[in-house]
């Protein structure tokens, strides 16, 4: 995974609540087996008119945001799916960062594993940075993981919040499944203990 | 006396592997189950760092998502639908893992499979690259939906890195009315809290109206958790779950039953027990609900009015009531029983089971569905589909007018062949309703199987009391 390192960049407002997943990436573009690519069809249906030209109102299509790194989104944005493909997508287009109230916890989750960083803020602080959004081309927020800082195009600094462990893996792009392995030993002693507490489990082993 | 726990904080309990001191856990997982869409990344991850599977008795693959409904014969026509099927295939013969074949009478959704092959049980944690993963909850099992880097996370170390989620109960007391189904149990719970409502939560899903559930209907409910929001649904295991599960092929056998019996009854949630969240709701107030936008939580008893915007005094809410009236192609005010149908589907891991066709069957027999309608019913998997065709069901729905199908997720996500049209619209016994969710363009309106055969008839959404008397 890359490593998250501080970045200026244009943020897009996108203050529509529940966007979601099918939203972020429509289910007939998840026939893919693999993981990049998918940027060409992030929100493909509010992106794109159905002959395939784009349309006009839409933010992302609008000149001084196309090149968008940080979304400031409405309520419960990423709800639905597990699709990963939503991360992806957002990932290959160029998304780093994501500022909302609240976002749906498999989203959440899956973002970060990709090197993202979703950030939580009280409504009226979001309200503000939505405003900043709207800028245009001067809707630049610095964001620093490090310091837990947002830069307003202001000067102003937004403290945030953020998880320590996700916190760490994101700003050192550590793999999940390499730090897991370091514990190896403890789950082959939890598998030996259930095994005999638990007997009765079913075995797929045969088919 | 130990602090009175829930059955979320028992399970959770018993599966720690070991704990960092910011409570973050490392979670042994019992049943990872795979399918072709969220799969083929995750084992390309294996492949490049060269791990292997570390528990393949405890992983089922299936493929659901691309495969036909119609003649399967002719293989898969769409080219990249055949590809993630055929990636599928390449990769359990490459990591050696379990799976049903396409042609296999065992094949199905991955969410109606693992229940009835008996795999799904009490006290287990059980997860899937899908978030209605949650449907397993209903045998009082810990189940959720998963990205695909932690599917390969699984995979690779059998565990996952999660923290405690809050305990949420949603109590539905008393006894439904006539008509009103599972479904409708929690599209009006949706409806009530909404589809951020149980974010951070695991519900609980209890009272009277729930634990006179049959399996089936209890399934139908915690598939529909994750629309809630919440991480996942749960029931508390009792002797309609045991019973369901007497028998099943992979349910503990003679010997280890009554032991396995002993260790489930020990689950459910102890007297005391303190919720984060509690949401009360009275069934008898639960008529047959409707969606109506594009969002589960646009929920509305039939016998009610499309909303209108100007009704909401929030301008953020205002623009998305609005928005969703102008996609849906309705008018604020309107009765919702005056909304016409070109489409009907009765399937999907929601509804996709023998009760559900049983429930359709007995809407549609010696009726006919409207001229102007297509509908189809796709079963949940091929022994659904024997289990019905063995009691004639196929034949009263065929004798209406319903098409009938081999199994998979088929019109509830539009990834095969099965979609809508843009500006067609359905009334679909799925969960979701999104923009787009069952065809570019498409709209859908979500209802129980009864209400669905109902409006099949009539051509519109439909109040399926009416055909009751
Ligand atoms: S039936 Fe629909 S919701 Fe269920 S697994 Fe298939 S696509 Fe997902």
């Amino acid at each position: 995974m890359r490593k998250f390192t501080t970045f200026t960049g244009v943020a897009a407002p996108m203050p529509a609540q529940n966007i979601d997943t099918d939203k972020v990436i429509p289910a007939r573009f998840l026939k893919t087996i693999e993981r990049k690519g998918l940027g060409k069809h992030l929100f493909n249906d509010m992106r794109y008119n159905t002959d395939g030209t784009e349309k006009e109102g839409f933010i992302l299509n609008q000149p001084a945001y196309r090149n968008a790194e940080v979304l400031v989104v409405g309520d419960n944005f990423g709800c639905g799916s597990s699709r990963e493909h939503a991360p992806w997508a957002l990932s290959d287009f160029g998304v780093k960062c994501l500022i909302g109230t609240d976002f749906a916890d498999i989203f959440f989750n899956n973002s970060s594993k990709n090197g993202m960083l979703l950030i939580k803020l009280p409504k009226p602080i979001v309200d503000a940075l939505m405003e900043d959004a709207k800028l245009g081309a001067n809707a630049r927020l610095t964001i620093d993981l490090e310091a837990q800082e947002i830069t307003r195009p202001n000067g102003e600094v937004v403290k945030f919040e953020v998880d320590p462990f996700k916190r760490h893996s994101l700003l050192n792009g550590l793999d999940d499944i390499g730090l897991t392995f370091k514990n190896k030993e403890d789950i082959t002693s939890y598998e030996s203990k259930d095994g005999s507490s638990r007997p009765w489990m079913p075995s797929l082993a045969a088919e | 006396m130990a602090k009175p726990r829930t059955l979320f904080d028992k399970i959770w309990a018993n599966h720690v592997v070991r704990t960092e001191d910011d409570g973050t856990a490392l979670i042994y997982i019992d049943l990872h189950l795979a399918h072709e869409v969220t799969s083929p990344q995750a084992f390309a991850g294996l492949r490049e760092a060269g791990r292997k599977l570390r528990r393949p008795d405890r992983t089922l693959a299936v493929a659901d998502h691309n495969i036909p409904t119609t003649d399967r014969s002719k293989g898969i026509e769409d080219p990249e639908s055949r590809l993630q099927v055929e990636t599928l295939e390449a990769n359990v013969k490459e990591f050696g893992v379990p799976y049903f074949p396409v042609d296999d009478i065992r094949q199905g959704i991955v969410h109606i499979i693992g229940p009835e092959q008996g795999l799904t049980q009490p006290g287990m944690t059980v997860v899937c690259g899908d978030s209605h993963t949650s449907t397993h909850g209903a045998f009082g099992a810990l189940a959720f939906g998963i990205g695909t880097s932690e599917v390969e996370h699984v995979f690779a170390t059998q565990t996952l890195v999660q923290k405690p989620a809050k305990n949420m109960r949603v109590t539905v007391k008393g006894a439904p009315p006539a008509g009103t189904t599972a479904k409708d149990l929690i599209l009006a719970i949706i409806g009530k809290i909404g589809t951020a409502g149980g974010t951070g939560h695991v519900i609980e899903f209890a009272g009277d109206a729930i634990k006179n559930l049959s399996m089936e209907g209890r399934m139908t409910v915690c598939n529909m958790s994750i629309e809630a929001g919440a991480r996942a649904g749960m029931i508390a295991p009792d002797e309609t779950t045991f019973e369901y599960l007497k028998g099943k092929p992979y349910a503990p056998k003679a010997g280890a039953w009554e032991q396995a019996v002993q260790y489930w009854s020990s689950l459910p949630s102890d007297p005391g027990a303190v919720y984060d969240t509690e949401v009360e709701l009275d069934a008898a107030d639960i008529v047959p609900y409707v969606t109506w936008g594009t969002s589960p939580q646009d929920a509305l008893p039939i016998t009610a009015t499309v909303p209108k915007a100007e009704d909401f005094p929030d301008p953020d809410r205002q623009a998305g009531i609005a928005r969703s009236i102008e996609y849906m192609g309705l008018t604020g005010g309107m009765p919702i029983q005056d909304i016409k149908v070109d489409t009907v589907f009765i399937g999907s891991c929601t509804n996709g089971r023998l009760e559900d066709i049983r429930a359709a069957a007995a809407i549609a027999k010696g009726r006919k569905v409207a001229s102007s309608v297509k509908a189809l019913v796709v079963p949940g998997s091929g022994l659904v589909k024997e289990a019905a065709e063995a009691e004639g069901l196929d034949k009263i729905l065929i004798e209406a007018g319903f098409e009938w199908r081999e199994p998979g997720c088929s019109m509830c996500l539009a990834m095969n062949a099965d979609k809508l049209k843009p500006g067609e619209r359905s009334a679909s016994t799925s969960n979701r309703n999104f923009e787009g969710r069952q065809g570019p363009g498409g709209r859908t309106h979500l209802v129980s199987p009864a209400m669905a055969a109902a409006a099949a008839i009539k051509g519109h959404l439909a109040d399926v009391r009416e055909f009751l008397a």
